[in-house]
């Protein structure tokens, strides 16, 4: 056992530092390091400079565009990419779709879709929820109903993270309406062209325009764009769902949270002295930082455990990655609000220099609010701790 | 001790919870105020003042109800109970509060009945850029000049300031930054001369300003606290009576999104179930109740000693009645979120803006480790045995 990072390793984070600090735009990376809503074209423009590299999927097989990278390797890049404020590849292309039809797909559907998918020159968007179905996902009663060489697909979805940016939309749908529950369901990829598709926006409590509702009316989709076998999309979702725990600590992120909440609190003064020169709020500060370190050893343990298992069932500690991992990105948003503190009661959306100047405490409330959702999407906590009581426990 | 209302207060009760309880049954009509020029109803304004709600405070002789912290509290239960944005806190509590502690006979005489009447909007120009919760920590200046004063600074965030008829600063007169004496309060008007307000929303749906000062001319007759400099207590004073009110309000919107939460868990489904029957909910929702009991209880204690003439008892009363608030709030706030799942994440809805308010409520007039630190270097609230 060695827990040090090799000469190797280190060399390695010192390449893509380099990498994501020369290439990737200052002005995008420092919009999210303050904590500033991200234009379309500033995360397109990001993962095609990643895709250009061949990074912008390092997990994926490398005939689709991936690496050879060890897990740690992987890591270390997730980590730097977050901590060098590199806006995340899309997560509904790189994480949940492009995995699933590397699984599932025909040769056919791989040559067209991942490609676009990979240097995000198509946008995809996740259709899974329903207002009926959240965490209970299997309860979802979308349908597709084949008829004359189409599926016809009725229902409604929700909370789908920026369909208005969408080109494309992988839906969960039933297609057995007489089979019980998770068995039925497909998995079917839907242009967002297609007639009969109406998306609208849902204003979330930080002021954001960040989900949609999206309603399928009689929308008309090739048999063609089926992933996997009909009726069997439960085992691409479950497949999907294991797969979102790339990076889902965002133990990167935490910590440039941390390290701008340091900055911001060394300059912002508590009477004669800095706030973080104040002996309670440092306490709270290095709390936070311990918890982040020991979710940074699990998570590396987890790594090298992931690397022997045979098995494509997610591993129960991801659930702790993900519960811990959230708590802690929440933490950072509490602490920033108290960083802000009295200022941060203005609400100025269209500022230009939101987070910058005068303005560097706006994003503090919008982020506090916005980070409420970790805890809820992706698998809520609750769910979480359910999932470790079943595989820990044996309740 | 007495719990129970009296026949006058039910009646204050009654009246301010059906009119915003009607005011603000739709989203959509708050969003239509918001969207108002002043930032909220001119209509509702006016019912406030119909209602006698904007006099409670004020001494019968000067048209108002005569009534204290407790008739104050039922306002500022209401209004949080309600999620309502119009400028109570600004106009009546703190704006209000100030006159009736520091205001002569003819300042009170020529501004207090156009407040009651509802025609005239207070706010209190105190916080700046650098003095986060201190009271003390005042830079902006105000220079005497003949029979008068010339004010120069900037105010931020100041509540209601944006549309504010009258406004209240504080202003140093002597000593350095932080110092306790040397500090004064001036009225100035809204669009006086040398006055620059840059209006904005807050993130919980009411208004602010950031207000500069330029070579501001005071008369005389507008001085509040002149000379003696003796600014401080009163500020100390009003904030201790703004706290209490924020607590109520506090409670009103803990209540509410408490309510609000109980009722989802036992709707909504999930699984074929009421999501409410997993006892991890029922747990969760029972330490909510619990918060919310200790905040209210904490908020009728603010509520008592907002007047106690001892400052010393007084401001340790209020600095604990804050922290519990806090608390309460921050807790309530982030678990009636969760326990609604992707709903409590929108503005459609309305959890997020008790939520939002809640957050707010924690981060004014001191947070809750501001008011620890200054309840533990007073003391805390109970003697150490004698050795
Ligand atoms: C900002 C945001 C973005 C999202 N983006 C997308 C997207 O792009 N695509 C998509 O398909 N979905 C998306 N979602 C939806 C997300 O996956 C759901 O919100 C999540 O699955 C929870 O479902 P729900 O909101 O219906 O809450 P519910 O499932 O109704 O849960 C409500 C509460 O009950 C608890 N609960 C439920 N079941 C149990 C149980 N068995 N035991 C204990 N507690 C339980 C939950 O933990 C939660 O606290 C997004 C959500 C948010 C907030």
């Amino acid at each position: 056992m060695d827990l040090r990072f090799t000469p190797e390793e280190n060399a390695f984070r010192h390449e893509v530092r380099t990498f994501f600090t020369s290439e990737i735009p200052l002005a995008i990376r420092q919009k999210v390091e303050v904590g500033e809503h991200l234009a379309k074209e500033d995360m397109v423009l990001a993962q095609k400079t990643l895709a250009k590299k061949g990074w912008a999927a390092p997990h994926w097989p490398k005939e689709w565009g991936g690496t050879d990278w060890t897990p740690i390797q992987r890591h270390i890049y997730t980590e730097e990419l977050q901590a060098c404020s590199v806006p995340q590849p899309l997560a509904f292309n790189i994480s949940m779709c492009g995995p699933v039809i590397i699984a599932f797909g025909t040769e056919a559907q791989k040559k067209r879709y991942l490609k676009p998918m990979y240097d995000l020159s198509e946008w995809w968007c996740q259709g899974f929820s329903e207002p009926g179905a959240g965490s209970d996902l299997a309860s979802l009663k979308t349908t597709a109903v084949k008829k004359d060489g189409h599926y016809i697909i009725n229902g409604q979805k929700t909370w789908t993270t920026l369909a208005q940016y969408a080109d494309w939309c992988f839906v969960l749908a039933r297609t057995d309406p007489d089979a019980k529950k998770q068995l039925g369901i497909s998995f079917i990829l839907v242009d967002m062209k297609t007639p009969g598709i109406t998306v609208r926006p849902i204003q979330t409590i930080d002021g954001g325009h960040e989900v949609n509702e999206v309603f399928f009316d009689d929308v008309k989709v090739s048999l063609e764009n089926l992933v996997g076998m009909e009726n069997r999309g439960w085992d691409c979702a479950k497949y999907l769902l294991g797969n979102e725990r790339v990076g889902i600590a965002r133990i990167g992120m935490s910590k440039q949270r941390l390290s701008r909440i340091k900055q911001l609190a060394g300059k912002v003064m508590l009477g004669d002295k800095p706030l973080m020169a104040d002996e309670r709020f440092a306490e709270k500060v290095a709390a936070v930082e311990v918890e982040l370190k020991a979710l940074e050893m699990t998570q590396l343990r987890v790594l090298a455990e992931d690397a022997k298992r045979k098995s494509n069932m997610p591993n129960p500690a991801s659930s702790i990655l993900k519960i811990k991992g959230s708590e802690i990105q929440q933490a950072t948003t509490e602490l920033a609000l108290e960083v802000a503190g009295p200022l941060s009661l203005p609400f100025l959306p269209d500022e230009a220099d939101f987070g910058t100047g005068d303005h560097w405490a706006a994003p503090a409330a919008p982020a506090y609010f916005n980070f409420r959702k970790v805890s809820i999407y992706g698998g809520s906590n609750e769910i979480q701790r359910n999932i470790i009581a079943k595989a820990v426990l044996g309740f | 001790m007495d719990f129970d209302l009296s026949d006058d207060q039910r009646q204050i009760k009654d009246s301010v919870d059906r009119m915003l309880a009607d005011a603000y049954a739709d989203l959509k009509t708050k969003a239509a105020a918001q969207k108002e020029p002043l930032g909220f109803s001119k209509t509702l304004w006016a019912q406030y003042a119909d209602q006698g709600l904007l006099g409670i405070p004020f001494a019968e002789g000067e048209g108002g109800l005569g009534a204290g912290p407790l008739e104050t509290m039922l306002v500022m239960e209401a209004i949080g109970r309600n999620a309502a944005i119009d400028p109570y806190l600004s106009t009546v509590v703190l704006g209000g509060g100030i006159l009736r502690h520091a205001g002569s006979s003819a300042q009170k005489a020529a501004l207090i009945p156009d407040v009651i009447a509802g025609t005239r909007r207070l706010a209190l120009a105190q916080q700046e850029r650098q003095s986060r919760y201190d009271l003390a920590d005042v830079s902006t200046t105000a220079r005497a000049e003949g029979s008068g004063y010339v004010l120069n600074g900037e105010k931020m965030v100041v509540l209601g300031g944006d549309s504010a008829d009258t406004l209240i600063v504080v202003a140093r007169l002597a000593g350095a930054q932080r110092d306790r004496g040397g500090i004064g309060l001036f009225l100035v008007g809204g669009t006086a001369p040398g006055v620059k307000r840059t209006g904005y929303a807050t993130q919980d749906g009411q208004r602010a300003a950031d207000i500069t000062f330029t070579d501001v001319t005071v008369g005389a007759e507008d001085v509040l606290v002149g000379k003696s400099g003796e600014a401080l207590a009163v500020l100390e004073r009003v904030t201790d009576e703004a706290i209490a009110g924020i607590a109520a309000e506090a409670v009103g919107a803990m209540h509410a999104l408490h309510e609000l939460t109980v009722d989802y868990v036992k709707t909504r489904k999930q699984f074929g179930v009421a999501i409410g029957s997993f006892q991890v909910i029922q747990h969760r929702c029972v330490d909510m109740f619990t918060m919310l009991e200790q905040a209210r209880s904490m908020a009728y204690y603010a509520t008592m000693m907002a007047s106690d003439e001892n400052a010393t008892e007084r401001r340790r009363a209020i600095s604990a009645a804050k922290v519990q608030i806090g608390k309460s709030a921050r807790f309530i706030g982030e678990q009636a979120i969760q326990l609604h799942g992707g709903i409590g994440m929108t503005m459609e809805y309305k959890a997020g803006h008790y939520f939002k308010r809640l957050t707010m409520i924690e981060l004014q007039f001191g947070n809750t480790d501001h008011h620890l630190r200054l309840l533990a270097k007073a003391g805390g609230l109970i003697a150490p045995a004698a050795a």
